[in-house]
């Protein structure tokens, strides 16, 4: 043990902001003893996989045919010798265990006076929510600070997944689940949703932003208030990205997965079931609260179902957005 | 007390469609799942291939996010389902296991062809399903995704996999009847050869496990079609007791895959070094206590589901029980080798190849079952890199082995030695260029299942897509040896076709005559 500790230290040294060759870069509190029980068995695995790598090439090398035309005489059978190479393994895999038990207990036990943010994955983005009502499409977190993270889907399991802090937690419909970490580290690291959802999983990304308290709670201050600030259509185009809407409805004509809205307030739309409806106001709140009741003809009924998870005042803006969005 | 001198075998006995499609003969249908599986192989293969082609670089290039979805899937589902499963039990273990008990045939030929026939019925439906609109949920079916969102096939999937799962559930059962009532006398437990070991704990978890999955699949197309909350939580239902009840079976199903290759494993290591295997009792118990064990493992695949933190530590712990039995093969392995008479013809050198391959996939599973280091592996392609080395280099290359190794049983001529060393070579370096590279892209947060991924993961993706491609072509050579063994061209393989070879199935003139042990050999 005392031989592996300096070999553990020089293999996790990471250089700067970078990241090193094995790993993203440290940024939680969860990574450097993260990395440390990775390297332990890392180091175990490799001096096993020697050892058997070298026995068996020094026998075959020296038992080959050419050199040992005859098998010799030898004991086919030794109880002694296997419960020595089970007992041995067995030890190191207990420990294993424990390290992995503890480290895991930590990821498990958010500190009680941990900063709260609420994450709801959707097909196929994020959103985030603050104590004070701000809203956001990518997570903003305050350094030095213990933050948990509870989340919930509306509609498949996610994955909430943020590398540089070696944090991962499924994200499923029906029920809350939570992670939490302290960043450590200043500065922007992707998060990704890691369970399969669809279509779009893998652009189901996003960013975490890690500020100074003093910079966080400003930034908090703005995203709470945003609506009653900027001019409709300008306060909708932001909510339209930080719902993510935009994951599956374009604003230049494109057809992603469901119609764009470019230049279609006011004009008349074809449903699935043969009869049309004008895109009016109340079609674009009834869009976004029963989304699957009248689906544009040539569209499949998968939108996510956002009753429950857009204010009335959201849905104003969202309206003006729309109507905005011309030639 | 065989006469040849006609020519007669269980290749040319009788000829005709119905002399083959409806034989009771384990030799004939473990030829047929042969031919079958290889080609559902190479449409695996194939797909994986354009996913490959894909991922070469960064952005889209050749498919889009929703045709790269139906590739994994469908990679994913006929691999597992279509290749691997049926693969080692059903057609090398048709063919070899009854030769290899002096057996006439196995205990139940016409559930054997029932066997046979289902796989062909579940591998319809997956023709099926490629033809209608395909399959986007991933081989594991996840609700809800599966059960409410996916707008493809997924009910023709599911009664896919469910006959499929009765094709593997009737051979299990025939061979644990075979292997129980049909050793010739003076075959106590203790002298079966170690692929019939591992054929048997396989077949145990074959009857018991596969039942729920198709129990699973079967609530799957319940909610999907009648709307019967089970797994939607918009309908009352728990998304969570899906994966639970999915890798009760697919857990199992792991060891269902490798058990059998690793007795092959056993086999050849001993016959090519001459000697009796070291330690044969622990690796014969070792198979049935990795298929026990197997048994109570499934949640470590469950993490970081939402599952309580004690489930966890508790299937954590059981897991670590894996590692020793599976370490005891290993070691037996390379012990089995010192003072032995080594010669390495295209089997052996496979075998050998998956210890250390087989090794390294192990090994890897120890982060994995580790809880605090899988939370960030989970779902990486750390995990990717894991299952393909225990799959892929680990049971393919048994299979590879064990094919080498037969050939000339099944066909009466020895399998072509350059090409077979040529297959080995290529196979070896490709297979690390692909995987290896997996464990550090996975290590630096690529998630698996990703049609695209960010600009720090591209020089590994690059490096992997190439592994990948050669790796996949390769596999002509195999398919080279085959081909020219069906067509017999080579050197004629004598009953013992190789020096050394002990087993039963070396008493029989190669090819086999239609007819072998009409009365048991007698074991001393």
């Amino acid at each position: 043990m005392t031989l592996l500790l300096p070999l553990l230290a020089a293999l996790q040294s990471q250089p700067g902001q970078e990241g090193g060759f094995w790993f993203p870069v440290q940024a939680s509190n969860h990574a450097p003893f993260y990395d440390w029980v990775f390297f332990f068995i890392l180091i175990v695995s490799a001096v096993f996989l020697l050892a058997i790598t070298v026995s068996a090439i020094w026998f075959l090398f020296k038992y080959h045919r050419s050199r040992a035309p005859e098998p010799e005489p030898s004991t086919s059978h030794s109880t002694t010798i296997e419960i020595v190479w089970s007992v041995i393994p067995a030890f190191l895999l207990a420990y294993m265990f424990w390290l992995g038990f503890v480290g895991f207990m930590d990821h498990r036990t958010p500190p009680a006076d941990a900063y709260e943010i609420y994450a709801t994955g959707r097909k196929w983005s994020w959103s985030f929510t603050y104590p004070n009502g701000a809203e956001s499409e990518e997570l903003h977190v305050p350094l030095d600070r213990p933050v948990k993270i509870i989340m919930g889907s509306q509609d498949v399991i996610h994955s909430l997944f943020i590398p540089a802090f070696r944090v991962k937690q499924d994200v499923v419909p029906g029920r809350y689940t939570d992670l939490w970490f302290t960043a450590t580290m200043e500065g922007e690291f992707e998060l990704y949703c890691a369970e399969y959802c669809g279509k779009d999983h893998s652009s189901m990304q996003s960013t975490v932003f890690v500020q100074p308290e003093g910079q966080f709670n400003a930034w908090a201050e703005e995203a709470a208030d945003f609506i009653s600030k900027l001019p409709p259509a300008e306060a909708g185009a932001r909510v339209f990205k930080m719902k993510g809407c935009i994951a599956c409805h374009s604003t230049d004509g494109s057809v992603i997965t469901g119609p764009s809205f470019k230049g279609q307030f006011g004009t008349e739309r074809k449903l699935a079931d043969g009869s049309t409806v004008v895109m009016d106001e109340n079609y674009i709140r009834k869009s976004i609260l029963e989304p699957n009741s009248q689906v544009v003809a040539g569209f499949d009924p998968v939108m996510t179902n956002f009753q429950g998870q857009v204010t009335d005042d959201q849905i104003r803006v969202l309206i003006e957005y729309i109507k905005s969005v011309k030639e | 007390m065989y006469d040849q001198s006609q020519g007669v075998n269980y290749l040319n006995c009788s000829r005709g469609f119905w002399s083959w499609f409806g034989t009771l003969d384990h030799k004939r249908l473990g030829l047929m799942y042969m031919w079958s599986v290889m080609g559902a192989m190479l449409i695996g293969g194939v797909f994986a291939m354009v996913m490959r082609l894909e991922l070469f670089a960064p952005g889209q290039q050749f498919v889009d996010a929703e045709a790269f979805n139906q590739l994994f899937t469908l990679h994913g589902a006929i691999m597992v389902f279509l290749v691997i499963i049926p693969g080692v039990p059903a057609a090398l273990g048709n063919f070899a296991l009854p030769l290899m008990l002096g057996a006439k045939d196995v205990a139940f030929p016409k559930l054997n062809r029932l066997s046979y026939h289902l796989w062909v019925v579940g591998a319809l439906f997956f023709v099926g399903v490629l033809l209608t609109t395909g399959l986007d949920t991933g081989w594991t079916f996840y609700a809800p995704y599966s059960t409410l969102h996916s707008q493809t096939a997924v009910v023709w999937a599911t009664f896919g996999a469910f006959f499929l799962g009765f094709s593997s559930i009737f051979t299990g059962i025939n061979f644990i009847a075979t292997i129980h009532k049909m050793r010739p006398p003076g075959m106590t437990w203790f002298k079966l050869p170690l692929f019939c070991w591992g054929l048997y704990a396989t077949a145990i978890m074959q009857i018991l496990a596969t039942p729920v999955l198709g129990i699973t699949l079967l609530l799957v197309g319940v909610e999907r079609m009648l709307g019967v909350g089970i797994f939607n939580p918009a309908l009352g239902g728990d998304p969570v007791l899906f994966q639970h009840l999915f890798w009760f079976y697919s857990h199992p199903a792991v060891y269902i895959m490798v058990l059998p290759p690793l007795g092959i494993i056993s086999e050849l290591i001993a016959t090519y070094s001459r000697k009796h295997i070291f330690g044969y009792r622990f690796i014969a118990m070792s198979s049935v206590a990795i298929a026990l064990v197997g048994f109570i493992v499934w949640g470590h695949h469950m993490f970081v589901s939402g599952q309580s933190a004690l489930t966890s530590i508790v299937f954590s712990a059981i897991t670590f029980f894996v590692a020793i039995p599976s370490a005891i093969k290993v070691f037996n392995w390379v012990a089995t080798l010192y003072k032995g008479s080594i010669v390495m013809k295209a089997p052996m050198i496979y075998a050998l190849s998956v210890i250390w391959l087989f090794g390294i996939g192990g090994m890897t599973g120890l982060w994995l079952t580790t809880l605090q280091q899988d939370i960030h592996l989970h779902d990486t392609y750390f995990v990717v890199a894991h299952f393909h080395y225990v799959l892929v280099s680990g049971a393919v290359f048994s299979m590879f082995a064990a094919a080498y190794y037969w050939l000339p049983k099944w066909s009466g001529v020895m399998p072509n030695k350059l090409l077979g060393e040529l297959h080995f070579w290529s196979s070896l370096i490709s297979v690390n260029l692909l995987f290896f590279p997996m464990h550090f892209v996975g290590l630096a947060g690529m998630p698996r299942r990703y049609a695209d991924y960010a600009l720090q993961f591209a020089d590994y993706n690059f490096w992997i897509s190439i592994g990948g491609f050669w790796f996949g072509l390769s596999q002509l050579l195999f398919l080279a040896v085959c081909v020219l063994c069906a067509m017999k061209k080579g050197e004629k393989a004598p009953a013992r076709s190789w020096e050394g070879a002990e087993g039963l199935e070396w008493e029989v003139p190669s090819p086999a005559p239609f007819h072998t042990y009409d009365t048991p050999p007698v074991v001393k």
